[in-house]
């Protein structure tokens, strides 16, 4: 007998064990719940790790007001599937009661507003903390991100200010009023995502397969075309065949032109891409430290 | 390029500034085309502007702003790359003398250290430093490259005095597995491809050491440890008296029907089932796998407990040794009270003495010390409110190790290796 996981088993076996710590060490965790490739699989690693039990946190889905109906559809599937409780953070709602201005403009998006949302919901249902899709692969900013991520009362995260993580012993301890961000495929990359999403054959939401959509092209982005995109003069919406490779925000989340409608030729595709994931994502596109400037605000 | 049998290697990263640490790492992203075009033009921006003629590959693993700004890295940073052969997870600690602390942290994961040695130094204070660091938390496997070999004419003879020196010095150290190998992490001789200007080296680069070095037999899978995270109860008619102890076996190996016994009770009984993620009631389970398993008898198990053979115990002491680093701002206070995490149990603790610090440069033990600063490690008396249940830290990286918390501030202050 030989003694050995794969890489995957491995960082499975890692995964659970942090959902299980989050589970032991506080009193009232979330899962961040988007709807995108990450955190469904956080949400089918978190069905394993309690089995037979259901899964002991409610998912928090916050809700731009801008989605996409196929993550809306797939986030209620699958919250049925797992007989799991949903939370919905409305962003309108932020934004009727005053709390953040919406932006104008072409490039405007409701991801600042998103936080101020996010770090409500919190409050208000008490969660001490909320478990996340991240990867330490997506983005410089997320490379030194914990596993058991401190955030103060404001709900900000200090680079400076990180608890050390050694072996796999976790700290979750803080005073009343603080959470953590927790994030259990903190070691995946986008690779390991989908080998595994093959490999476990989890479903996923239609928009990452390749599918015939009327999008925009605006600088380097292609964006789907819908009624919450401010269009500039001369833009016009075409059919394409596209796919996504994240998902968020309608109005932010670039598609990519494609043809790659299975797993498999998705992986080819991700084995041999030129660009990051994020690289599509307008938002970060805005400034060098963009990600970093939001996750100090509290951003996912 | 990912082939899905591939196994995983955790790896740390250490040199002083400008060893070229930086573009070794950028190199080895690079060259195994882990690194995306917006990326490249990323950093390319950022070259042009800090007035460079080249990419600067280093910009790959810089992370934080202000870093960037201050032009060096602080914290562990995490890389990823893989080959067709296994996916390999980087830490990436700065080189910096007072970092130790970082250094620890990286290590504390990895199965292989990297130490880069600049071939116009030689081992110099901050090899040492790293090489003690990696024999202190028991990295099975060391490889010291020796690198800009390009600056010293490809000459064989620096390499060899250079190897003969850290042998030398190591040989004092408790590492089991070493490695050379004469590499220019700026030009790639030896790094991915073998080097036509040091033909005189028989060895393999430094990537294929990476993807061939045996780390199947890192886990030890003679000593069952079981640590209880978290017990499992569905609460539902289906699975009414399911009762399911769940945690990462960190040691050894389980099978179905295995007599066991639990501690700190010491109480009995026997394996009814065992579950992975992937498959309820297997026949056998080992480590470093998340499992359930479920007991012939209803004992009282909790979070902390940890379920062992009983042929096999650890020990269960409140008063031991062990070596710790000194990790917060702030002092270490002696007679002061921290709470103890180890494994999946708490507890309250004291530091009774300071047996004696060491000064990591030369080695040398300093007697009589009653303070720890940060980056600072010694040898101390540590006495807890409850047993803990643990082994040596050399026969066991996982029931061996351990962290304190301050009470006020719950900070993580030090990591501890039980001797
Ligand atoms: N000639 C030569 N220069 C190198 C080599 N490796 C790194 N350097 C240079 O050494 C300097 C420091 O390298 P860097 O990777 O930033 O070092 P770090 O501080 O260890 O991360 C840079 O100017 C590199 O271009 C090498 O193999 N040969």
């Amino acid at each position: 007998m030989n003694y050995r996981l794969s890489h995957l088993d491995e960082l499975e076996s890692e995964s659970i064990y942090i959902l299980r710590e989050a589970f032991a060490q506080f009193q009232n965790p979330c899962i961040l719940f988007s709807g995108g490739k990450d955190s469904i699989v956080v949400s089918y690693l978190a069905a394993k790790a309690f089995y037979p039990a259901k899964i002991p946190f409610p998912l928090v889905h916050i809700d731009t007001g801008h989605n996409f109906q196929e993550t809306l559809d797939y986030r209620d599937s699958l919250v049925e599937k797992f007989g799991a409780s949903l939370i919905v953070g409305s962003v309108q709602q932020t934004i009727d009661e005053g709390k953040v201005v919406e932006e104008k403009g072409h490039n405007a998006s409701r991801n600042r507003a998103q936080t101020t949302t996010l770090l409500d919901t919190i409050e208000q249902y008490k969660f001490d903390a909320a478990i996340g899709g991240a990867r330490r692969d997506e983005e410089k900013a997320r490379a030194k991100e914990r596993f058991f991520s401190h955030r103060d009362e404001f709900g900000q995260w200090d680079p400076k200010n990180q608890r050390p993580e050694l072996w796999n012993i976790f700290n979750g301890k803080k005073q009343m009023g603080e959470h953590f961000r927790i994030f259990p495929i903190s070691n995946w990359t986008e690779m390991d995502i989908w080998m595994y999403i093959k490999e476990k054959n989890i479903p996923l939401p239609s928009l990452y397969f390749s599918h015939k959509r009327e999008c925009i092209r605006r600088d380097d982005s292609i964006l789907a075309y819908s009624s919450y995109l401010n269009l500039k003069e001369g833009e016009k919406p075409e059919e394409m065949v596209v796919r996504f490779r994240t998902i968020g925000d309608l109005t932010i989340t670039g598609a990519v032109e494609s043809d790659a409608d299975t797993l498999e030729l998705i992986i080819n595709e991700v084995a041999t891409a030129r660009q990051t994931e994020r690289g599509t994502r307008s938002d970060d596109l805005r400034s060098e430290s963009s990600m970093e400037d939001r996750k100090k605000e509290g951003y996912f | 390029m990912n082939a899905t049998k591939s196994d995983l290697l955790r790896f740390t990263t250490a040199g002083s500034v400008d060893d070229g640490k930086s573009t070794l790492i950028g190199r080895l992203l690079y060259d195994s085309k882990s690194v995306f075009e917006d990326q490249i033009s990323s950093i390319k921006k950022t070259s042009e502007r800090k007035g460079l003629e080249h990419i600067d590959l280093s910009l790959l693993t810089d992370g934080l702003k202000d870093e960037r700004e201050q032009g060096i890295t602080i914290d562990v940073a995490y890389r990823y790359f893989s080959t067709p052969k296994r996916k390999f997870i980087i830490a990436d600690t700065p080189g910096h003398i007072q970092y130790t602390r970082n250094m620890v942290t990286g290590a504390s994961t990895a199965n292989l250290a990297l130490i880069l040695i600049d071939a116009r130094k030689g081992v110099i204070e901050q090899t040492r430093r790293h090489s003690f660091i990696a024999s202190l938390l028991q990295i099975p496997h060391v490889l010291v490259c020796v690198n800009k070999m390009d600056l010293v004419d490809y000459d064989e003879k620096v390499y060899e005095s250079i190897v003969e020196d850290y042998r030398d010095f190591a040989s004092k150290l408790d590492i089991q597995d070493f490695h050379f190998i004469p590499i220019s992490a700026l030009l790639g001789d030896n790094v991915v491809n073998k080097s036509e200007n040091m033909s005189w080296y028989g060895g393999a680069t430094l990537l294929y050491t990476l993807e061939t070095i045996q780390v199947a037999n890192d886990y030890n899978h003679l000593d069952t440890r079981f640590p209880i995270q978290t017990v499992i109860r569905p609460h539902n008619s289906e699975y009414h008296d399911f009762r399911g102890y769940a945690g990462r076996l960190v040691s050894g190996i389980i099978r179905q029907n295995d007599d066991i016994m639990v501690l700190p009770s010491g109480l009995t009984s026997k394996v009814k089932a065992l579950h992975t993620p992937n498959e309820q009631n297997v026949n056998e389970v080992f480590a470093p796998q998340s499992i359930v398993v479920e007991l012939a008898d209803d004992i009282d198990i909790s979070r902390g407990d940890m379920i062992i053979k009983e042929n096999n115990q650890p020990l269960a002491l409140q008063e031991f040794d062990a070596m710790i680093c000194w990790l917060d701002n702030k002092p270490m206070n002696l007679g002061a009270k921290y709470t103890i995490r180890h494994t999946t149990k708490e507890a309250k603790s004291i530091i009774k003495e300071i047996v004696y610090k060491i000064e990591i440069s030369t080695l040398q033990r300093l007697e009589n010390e009653t303070n720890l600063q940060m980056n600072d490690i010694a040898r101390i008396k540590l006495k807890t409110t409850s047993q803990i249940m643990h082994d040596s830290y050399r026969k066991n990286r996982f029931t061996g190790s351990f962290v304190l918390v301050e009470e006020v501030s719950n900070n993580t202050v030090a990591a501890g290796m039980i001797i």
